[in-house]
């Protein structure tokens, strides 16, 4: 019983969100409002952010349902470009498949997938200039694949072995990619928001011209760093594209735990006066049109944008997760915004200029080239033991000049090896 | 300690900070100042008073009242290739920003097998004696000596202040820089009812214009002795300082300036030379820094040891305002203490 109940007064109920569809139920989502393709409006990319805060609530989408890309954010590419990106989403999926495969295999400890989501990273990794700098989540892999990055390369991440640029100390799939404009992941949530402003505003005053773009998940919004990245990206005018990724699931937690049920992620934007911009994440040519306007913006000094990708996370958060203990085995099929590899399939056949044929090539020419990249990293070797990194480069890294306690300790764990008879490498 | 034939002038710590940001923004263009109120106010305690008229408003500006921002930003313009040297206004606020300084800041060199680096100096006052209460007072260094890939450094003096802030700007770890702030404007001894001294009288009040290191991880024995070794550091030098010559103990007291890394050598030598130990800071007890202090002394020194080690600390309470002066572990904790440890064995 409640301690201070007054008679005249009704009592108070707690609102605890609550996802529409369990394990077992009938998946029905007409409730997810989706307008039509085209018909958001396309403000130019000098507008104050104010005067178009209806597209925060709204839905940029490009590809209509006969597969025609359609309305003023058609981002009209050529064949050639399509065909790139549908070649980067595809070979994502398949580097995600296997590499799913390889855990379970016991090759490495984890994984993490980005199936249904391949066009959010894959299209703004086309949109962006190689030079810009990413500060991705742990689900935007397919920067790293459509900007042209090593499979094997990232194998052995992933395996931990002895080509790992990462020396073992890394997550597998926690990748740091210096070259390819790609920032060290972390695995705590949200950091790489403020850090993606810092490092825009550090180009701006330095009069650069590259830009940053930065994701995260619509769960990870709820964390302070993604609004402290807000105002500053939004006090400095910082060139910075700041991508929520809204797949609706944040683990077992639906998005309404991040506050979906009363508003977009979008619309955070419109709190701090940033552009926002709510975009089909499964509509790769909506991702592109989205992207490149930001960077447009971003690159006259208009400032950040906030663009909320609409997707829908079609398998487990991660290896160590079981969907189906928690959402119904109905929904990824059910999702009104389809798959977008498909999506940009059927445009690419419905112009005419790619067919069943070639992609069912494609998929068995891209199986085969992260099947001969794995071979290939294997022979570096597969997480095991730890066996692969000289013992030494333990405490490499720490600081740049190890401290006499650090060395003291790294001698005492070169004395626990010798007393334990099993010997590993050294540097 | 570098010598240098450079001119010299008086400061307090403030203007020795000042006049550390000054030099190092003039040699490296890549080094920028940002906190709350440092820019065209130059700061709650005026230690960037005049820098961004001088340096401009993209390298010396105001933020946001966001310490996780504050520190998240820098990982990001450190990442760029700046060094940036973001403040903290209150070492009380800077819980906020814990998790870009251990899990970011401190991490990023390993954990991107050095692709990124975190060069950046996070400066803040802190400490008691200034009746700030509970939330202007604290002593939270204890929580940084605890994280590894992070260095913390605490001057006691204006002249150790800029050296040793200029050596921390030039590193390319992250450097935690805790300014003593009841020892800005003069070298206090711990006797709050008696008049307050300023640098101006003191030797180390003298201080070179121009560019100076002092290295980190080199402790300063600022009094020889043979009966003690004290260890201390921040305020507290001077307070140790002005008990021992009360008491007329020939002890030998030792400013750390850098707690991580650690000089243990100086401590080493010292405490067998001694035969004793004693620490002192004004940081809450358990789990202090003293605590590492005593184990390191005790491991490396047992032999030696003609008495238990002492500690002398603040209390574990959160640090009182009105009481303040009876949680300060001032001249009456650390006199009973020396007498307690000069009895012993």
């Amino acid at each position: 019983m409640a301690e201070h109940t007054r008679a005249n007064l009704p009592p108070l109920a707690l609102h605890v969100p609550e996802p529409k569809f369990r394990p077992g139920d009938a998946v029905d989502f007409a409730a997810v409002d989706v307008p039509p393709a085209g018909a958001t409006r396309r403000p130019d990319t000098a507008d104050a952010a104010r005067s178009f805060t209806d597209i925060a609530y709204g839905l940029v989408r490009v590809l209509d349902d006969e597969n025609n890309a359609v309305g003023p954010w058609d981002p009209r590419l050529s064949p050639d470009m399509l065909r790139r990106m549908l070649r980067s989403m595809a070979l994502l999926r398949a580097f995600d498949e296997r590499m799913f495969r390889a855990q379970r295999q016991g090759k490495t400890s984890f994984y993490m997938k980005a199936t249904g989501e391949e066009a959010v990273s894959v299209a703004a990794a086309h949109a962006l200039d190689y030079e810009d700098m990413c500060f991705p989540s742990y689900r935007q892999q397919g920067l790293l694949i459509a900007r042209g990055w090593s499979l094997v390369d990232m194998m052995n991440q992933i395996y931990s072995n002895s080509a790992d640029r990462l020396q073992g100390k890394q997550l597998p799939i926690m990748y740091s990619a210096r070259e390819a404009g790609f920032f060290s992941i972390s695995g705590n949530l949200t950091t790489q928001y403020p850090q993606a402003v810092g490092w825009a505003m550090a180009s701006a005053a330095k009069g650069d011209t590259r830009i940053a773009a930065v994701w995260c998940g619509e769960g990870s919004t709820a964390e302070g760093d993604f609004h402290s990245a807000c105002t500053f990206a939004a006090v400095y005018r910082a060139p910075v594209i700041m991508n929520v990724v809204n797949n609706q699931w944040a683990i077992s937690s639906f998005s309404g735990f991040a506050g979906a049920e009363s508003t977009t992620f979008a619309a955070r934007a419109v709190g701090y006066g940033i552009a926002g911009l709510r975009v089909d994440g499964n509509d790769a040519l909506a991702v592109y049109a989205a992207t490149q306007w930001a960077a447009e913006r971003a690159r006259t000094n208009q400032g950040p944008t906030l663009i909320e990708h609409f997707t829908y996370r079609a398998e487990g958060h991660s290896t160590s997760d079981d969907p189906g203990q928690y959402r119904s085995a109905g929904e990824p099929t059910a999702w009104p915004l389809g798959d977008p590899v498909k999506r940009l399939k059927d445009h690419l056949i419905a112009i005419g200029e790619w067919d069943e044929d070639r992609h069912a090539a494609q998929d068995r020419e891209l199986a085969e080239e992260v099947k001969a990249a794995q071979k290939e990293a294997e022979k570096n070797g597969i997480l095991g033991h730890g066996l692969h990194q000289p013992l030494d480069t333990l405490f490499d890294g720490v600081f740049e000049e190890m401290p006499w306690h650090l060395r003291e300790q790294q001698a005492q764990m070169i004395a626990e090896e010798t007393a334990s008879g099993r010997p590993w490498d050294r540097k | 300690m570098t010598m240098t034939e450079e001119p010299t002038t008086r400061m307090n710590m403030i203007q020795a900070i000042n006049s550390a940001l000054d030099v190092v923004m003039a040699r490296d263009p890549d080094v920028v100042v940002m906190g709350e109120d440092v820019g065209y106010f130059g700061g709650v305690f005026r230690a960037t008073a005049g820098l961004q008229a001088k340096y401009g408003k993209t390298r010396v500006f105001d933020t946001p009242i966001t310490e996780c921002g504050i520190i998240g930003v820098a990982v990001g313009m450190g990442a760029y290739g700046l060094r940036p040297v973001p403040e903290i206004q209150f070492a009380d606020y800077i819980y906020p920003a814990l998790d870009q300084l251990v899990s970011e800041a401190a991490r990023l060199r390993y954990r991107s097998a050095g692709e990124f680096i975190s060069p950046m100096t996070v400066r803040s006052p802190f400490g008691g004696g200034i009746f700030g209460g509970q939330t202007h007072s604290q002593s939270p260094e204890g929580i940084f000596t605890h994280v590894s890939g992070v260095k913390t450094v605490i001057p006691s003096t204006p002249y150790d202040a800029k050296g040793l802030l200029i050596a921390a700007i030039e590193d390319n770890d992250p450097t935690i820089f805790f300014e003593p702030k009841r020892i800005y404007n003069g070298p206090f001894n711990g006797y709050w009812d008696r008049p307050a001294e300023n640098w101006s009288k003191h030797p180390a009040g003298d201080v070179p214009t121009g560019y100076y290191k002092i290295e980190l991880g080199k402790a300063k024995v600022v009094r020889d002795g043979e009966a003690l070794t004290i260890l201390a550091y921040g305020t507290m030098v001077h307070v140790c300082t002005a008990v021992v010559a009360e008491a007329g103990v020939d002890a030998e007291i030792i400013d750390l300036r850098t707690l991580v890394p650690l000089d243990i050598e100086t401590i080493e030598a010292s405490v067998k030379k001694t035969g004793r130990c004693m620490i002192v800071h004004e940081a809450t007890r358990t789990s202090g820094f003293g605590a590492e202090l005593s184990a390191l002394v005790q491991e490396r020194c047992f032999y030696h040891l003609e008495a238990p080690i002492e500690r002398v600390t603040g209390f574990d309470t959160p640090y009182p305002h009105s009481l303040e002066w009876a949680y300060f572990p001032g001249p009456v904790r650390i006199g009973e203490a020396l007498k307690k440890i000069m009895k012993d064995g």
